[in-house]
C-alpha cells in the first residue's frame, strides 16, 4: 500500500478547494465533539484527582439548606477510617453589586488547621498558612479569583451576607493554588459562628471528611449514614465528586444533551464525509476505469479511494482537536460550574476517541461510492463522460 | 431576463443523493439552534405567565431570591399597617408569611435527587393566589402536617402522589392535594401551613419573604416605594411579576451552550454547501455556456446559482422544522436561579419555525455566494469547449 501514498496524496490535492473545504467542514464538526466529549469525559468518565478520591462529603438528609447538629462533626471524627473531619460552609452573601453575575464566587467557612491536610492538593507558601491559622478574620482566595478581582495579600473583602445575618469583613492573608480549579474564598468557620445568635450557632450545613485511605471511602459513607438513621436529622453522605456532579446535575438533564448534541455533530459529520467522497468518486470513474486497464485491482482501487478518505478526515480531525483544545481553554476561563469545567481540555483519551470517530466515520461514509467504483467493469467506467 | 426557477428545482432532483445529505446536514444545524429556542421560548412564557401584578413581594435588602431572604416577625407586622393593601373576605390585609426553602426528592429524570421549592404560606396567601385550583385531594389543613404539591411536581416526583408521606425537617409530612396553576411557576412548587413549618424547621422568627396584594396597581407601585424607602424596615420590594421576569436569566447557560453550537455547525454545514454548489456548477459548466450563448446575461447565472442554494437550505430548513416539531410540549425540568427545579414545556412556535427557515437561508446564502460567482465568470468558449 505504501507505493500508492504519492497517487493518494495527489488525488487529495487535485480538487484543493473541494479537501479545503472538506477538512475545514469536517474540522469544525470535530471541534464540537471534542468539546463535548471532553466535558462528558471530565464530569463522568476521567479518574477523580487522588486528593480528592479521598474526601467524603455529609450534608442534611432533606436538602443543603437545612443545617444538622454540630456535634455530628465530633461523631464523625471518631467513625473508623475517618483521618479528619472538618465544617464546609457555603456563606452564600455578595460581593459588590450582587445583580453582576460576574461578581459571584464561592465562600466557604473552614477549619484553618485542618483545611490544608483535608484540601491536600492546595498549595500556598508556609508562612500564608501560618497567618491564615494565627487570625480569627483572616481570608484565602484561589490564585483565579484573585487575578479577576485583582486581590492582593493584606486586601479588605466585605462580603454582604443573606443567609447569614451578618456581614464577612475578611484581610486576604494568602493566595493558594490548586489543580482542581483556584476559584474560592475560605474563611475561618469560627469567625462567622462565634457572631451568630445562640440559637442558631451550634449547626452545620456540610462536614467535609478525610478517609485514611480509597478503600474505607464506602465504609465510612454507610457508617455515618447509618450511625444518623434514626436521629431527627437524618445525614446524606457521599463522596465529594459526587456531591458536586449532584450540584451540576441540579442544572437539568446534562448528560442527555451532551449525548444529543454529540448525536447530532456525529450524524452531520458523515453526512458531509458521505457527501464530498460520493461525488470525488463520481468525478473519478472514468479514471477508475483507466487505471484498471493499466491492471490495478478492485481491491486496490478500494484502498486508494478510502486512503484518501482517511487522509482528508485526519487533517480534519487535527484541525478539530486544535480548535477544541482552544475552545476548552476558552471554556476554563468562563463561569465554573465546577472543578472539572474549570481546568477542562482535551485530554489524551478524548484525543485518540475524536480520530478514531474522524477516520471510522470518513471511511465508513465512503465505502458505498468506492465499493460502486471498484466493482464497476471497465468498459461502463469508460463509457462515463460526468 | 431570468432563469426559471423550475431548472433549479430539476437540477437538485437529479442529484438527489447530493441534496438530501446536504439538506439534512443543514436540517441538524437548525435543529440544534431551534431546540434551544423552543426551550428558552417555553422557560419565558412559564416565567411570564407567572406572578401578579397587584402583587408585592417583601424580601430583606441586598436579597435576590427568597431562598436567601430573612425577614423577621416584627416587619411581618409593620408591614400589615402599610397603606394600599387590599383586604381578605374576612376584613384583614392580605399579607401572606411565607418561608421558602428546599426539599430534596427523587425525580423521573435524576433519581439521586432533586431541588424542589417547598414553600410555608398564610391562609391570606392561598386567597391571594386566586388562580391556583385544587386539581385532585384538597388544601392543607391549618395546624396539620400536609402538604400540596404543583401538578408537575406530581408529575415528575414519584414520591410527590397523594397519600405519601415525605420526611422534612423533623417530622414526616403527608401529601394531601395536587394543585393546579394554569401556566404559572407554582406548577412546580409544594406549598404547606406557614406554622407548621415555622415549627418544623425551627423558625418561628425567621420568614423568607411576604407577599402581599395591593388594591390596584398605582397602589402597587406606592406600596413599593413606600417600603423600599422605609429604612428602618431594611427590606427590598418588588411585583411579583418582576421576581419571576428575573428568573428567565436561569435559561442562560442554556442559551449560551445552544448558540455555541449551533454557530460552529452552521459554519461547517456552509462550507458543506458550498462543496456541493461547486460540484453543481463544475458539472454544468457546458450547460452554463451553452446559457450564455442563448442570451443569459453573467447576473442571471449568478442569480439562478444562488436561488438553487437558496432552494436547498430551504428545504434543510423545513427538514429541521419537522425534526424539531415532535418535540413542542414535551416537559423538562432545569435548575432555575432559586436553586430549584422548573418544569416547564417547550414552545416551538411559528416565529421560532420563521427562525429556522431564516437561519438556513443564511447558511445557503454563505454557502452559494462564491460558487455562484465563480459560475457567472465562466468565458462562454472554454465554458462551452469543456467535457
Amino acid at each position: 500500500m505504501g507505493r500508492f501514498l504519492p497517487l493518494i496524496w495527489k488525488n487529495a490535492l487535485r480538487n484543493r478547494r473541494r479537501s479545503l473545504l472538506t477538512i475545514f467542514s469536517v474540522g469544525l464538526s470535530l471541534c464540537l465533539l471534542g468539546v463535548m466529549m471532553a466535558i462528558y469525559y471530565a464530569l463522568y468518565l476521567q479518574e477523580t484527582n487522588p486528593a480528592q478520591a479521598l474526601r467524603i462529603t455529609t450534608r442534611n438528609r432533606v436538602s443543603i439548606t437545612l443545617p444538622m447538629p454540630a456535634f455530628y462533626l465530633d461523631r464523625i471524627l471518631r467513625t473508623p477510617g475517618v483521618a479528619e473531619a472538618m465544617p464546609w460552609q457555603w456563606f452564600g452573601g455578595s460581593y459588590k453589586d450582587e445583580r453582576d453575575p460576574d461578581n459571584f464566587f464561592p465562600r466557604f467557612g473552614v477549619d484553618p488547621k485542618k483545611a490544608f491536610r483535608i484540601f491536600s492538593e492546595m498549595k500556598m507558601p508556609e508562612d500564608q498558612i501560618k497567618a491564615f491559622q494565627s487570625e480569627r478574620r483572616a481570608c484565602i482566595v484561589g490564585k483565579a479569583v484573585a487575578a479577576k478581582h485583582g486581590f492582593k495579600t493584606g486586601d479588605r473583602i466585605t462580603i454582604t451576607g443573606d443567609i447569614y445575618p451578618m456581614n464577612l469583613e475578611v484581610t486576604v492573608r494568602g493566595i493558594y493554588e490548586s489543580e482542581l480549579g483556584s476559584d474560592s474564598l475560605f474563611f475561618d468557620w469560627e469567625y462567622v459562628r462565634e457572631a451568630l445568635p445562640a440559637g442558631r450557632r451550634d449547626f452545620l450545613s456540610s462536614i467535609s471528611i478525610l478517609a485514611d485511605s480509597p478503600e474505607s471511602v464506602p465504609r465510612i459513607i454507610n457508617a455515618i449514614d447509618d450511625q444518623f438513621r434514626n436521629a431527627t436529622v437524618q445525614t446524606r453522605t457521599e463522596t465529594e465528586r459526587a456531591f458536586a456532579l449532584g450540584f451540576l446535575n441540579q442544572l437539568g438533564n446534562i448528560k442527555l444533551i451532551l449525548l444529543s448534541v454529540c448525536g447530532a455533530v456525529t450524524f452531520t459529520l458523515m453526512l458531509v464525509s458521505a457527501n464530498t467522497m460520493a461525488m470525488s468518486v463520481r468525478e473519478r470513474v472514468r479514471e477508475v476505469g483507466i487505471l484498471k486497464t493499466l491492471g490495478f485491482k478492485p481491491h486496490q482501487i478500494l484502498t486508494i479511494i478510502l486512503s484518501e478518505a482517511a487522509l482528508i478526515a485526519w487533517l480534519g480531525g487535527t484541525l478539530g482537536f486544535l480548535l477544541a483544545s482552544g475552545l476548552c481553554l476558552m471554556i476554563r476561563s468562563g463561569p465554573a460550574f465546577s472543578a472539572e469545567i474549570s481546568t477542562l481540555s482535551v485530554k489524551p483519551p478524548v484525543a485518540a476517541m475524536l480520530m478514531v470517530v474522524a477516520i471510522f466515520v470518513a471511511v465508513g461514509s465512503s465505502l458505498v461510492p468506492a465499493l460502486a467504483a471498484a466493482r464497476m467493469p471497465i468498459l461502463d467506467a469508460l463509457r462515463r463522460t460526468d | 431576463m431570468d432563469i426559471p426557477v423550475a431548472y433549479n428545482l430539476r437540477n437538485l432532483a437529479v442529484r438527489k443523493g447530493t441534496t438530501i445529505m446536504t439538506a439534512l446536514g443543514i436540517a441538524l444545524t437548525v435543529a440544534v439552534l431551534l431546540a434551544t429556542m423552543a426551550l428558552l421560548e417555553g422557560l419565558q412564557t412559564l416565567f411570564s405567565s407567572s406572578g401578579d401584578p397587584l402583587h408585592v413581594l417583601v424580601m430583606r435588602k441586598g436579597s435576590t431570591a427568597e431562598l436567601t431572604s430573612v425577614v423577621t416577625r416584627q416587619v411581618y407586622q409593620d408591614v400589615r399597617f402599610k397603606q394600599g393593601i387590599a383586604r381578605s373576605r374576612s376584613g384583614d390585609p392580605l399579607v401572606s408569611q411565607e418561608i421558602v426553602t428546599v426539599v430534596n426528592l427523587p425525580s423521573v429524570d435524576n433519581p439521586d435527587g432533586t431541588n424542589v421549592t417547598l414553600r410555608g404560606l398564610s391562609m391570606a396567601g392561598l386567597e391571594m393566589r386566586d388562580q391556583i385550583r385544587i386539581e385532585s385531594g384538597r388544601w392543607f389543613s391549618p395546624g396539620r402536617a400536609e402538604l400540596v404539591v404543583g401538578k408537575s411536581i406530581a408529575r415528575r416526583f414519584p414520591d410527590a402522589q397523594i397519600g405519601r408521606k415525605i420526611r422534612l425537617a423533623r417530622t414526616t409530612w403527608e401529601v394531601v392535594g395536587v394543585m393546579d396553576a394554569g401556566t404559572s411557576a407554582a406548577n412546580s412548587e409544594v406549598f404547606a401551613d406557614i406554622n407548621q413549618m415555622a415549627a418544623d424547621y425551627n423558625r418561628e422568627e425567621a420568614l423568607s419573604s411576604l407577599l402581599l396584594k395591593a388594591v390596584d396597581e398605582v397602589s402597587a407601585a406606592a406600596l413599593i416605594n413606600d417600603l423600599e424607602s422605609d429604612r428602618r424596615l431594611n427590606v427590598t420590594a418588588q411585583s411579583e411579576k418582576d421576581y419571576f421576569k428575573m428568573q428567565t436569566s436561569s435559561g442562560d447557560i442554556f442559551r449560551y451552550l445552544g448558540l455555541f453550537v449551533s454557530v460552529i455547525m452552521a459554519v461547517g454545514s456552509a462550507f458543506a454547501a458550498m462543496n456541493t454548489m461547486y460540484a453543481a456548477v463544475a458539472r454544468r459548466t457546458k450547460e452554463i455556456g451553452t446559457l450564455r450563448v442563448l442570451g443569459f446575461s453573467r447576473i442571471s447565472i449568478m442569480a439562478s446559482f444562488l436561488i438553487e442554494a437558496l432552494l436547498l437550505a430551504l428545504l434543510g430548513g423545513l427538514l429541521g422544522i419537522l425534526l424539531v416539531l415532535p418535540l413542542n410540549g414535551a416537559t423538562t425540568g432545569i435548575g432555575s436561579i432559586t436553586f430549584s427545579e422548573v418544569a416547564f414545556s417547550f414552545r416551538v412556535t411559528p416565529k421560532i419555525m420563521m427562525m429556522g427557515v431564516l437561519f438556513a437561508m443564511v447558511m445557503g446564502a454563505m454557502g452559494g455566494l462564491l460558487p455562484a460567482g465563480n459560475a457567472a465568470r465562466k468565458e462562454i468558449l472554454t465554458a462551452l469547449r469543456e467535457i
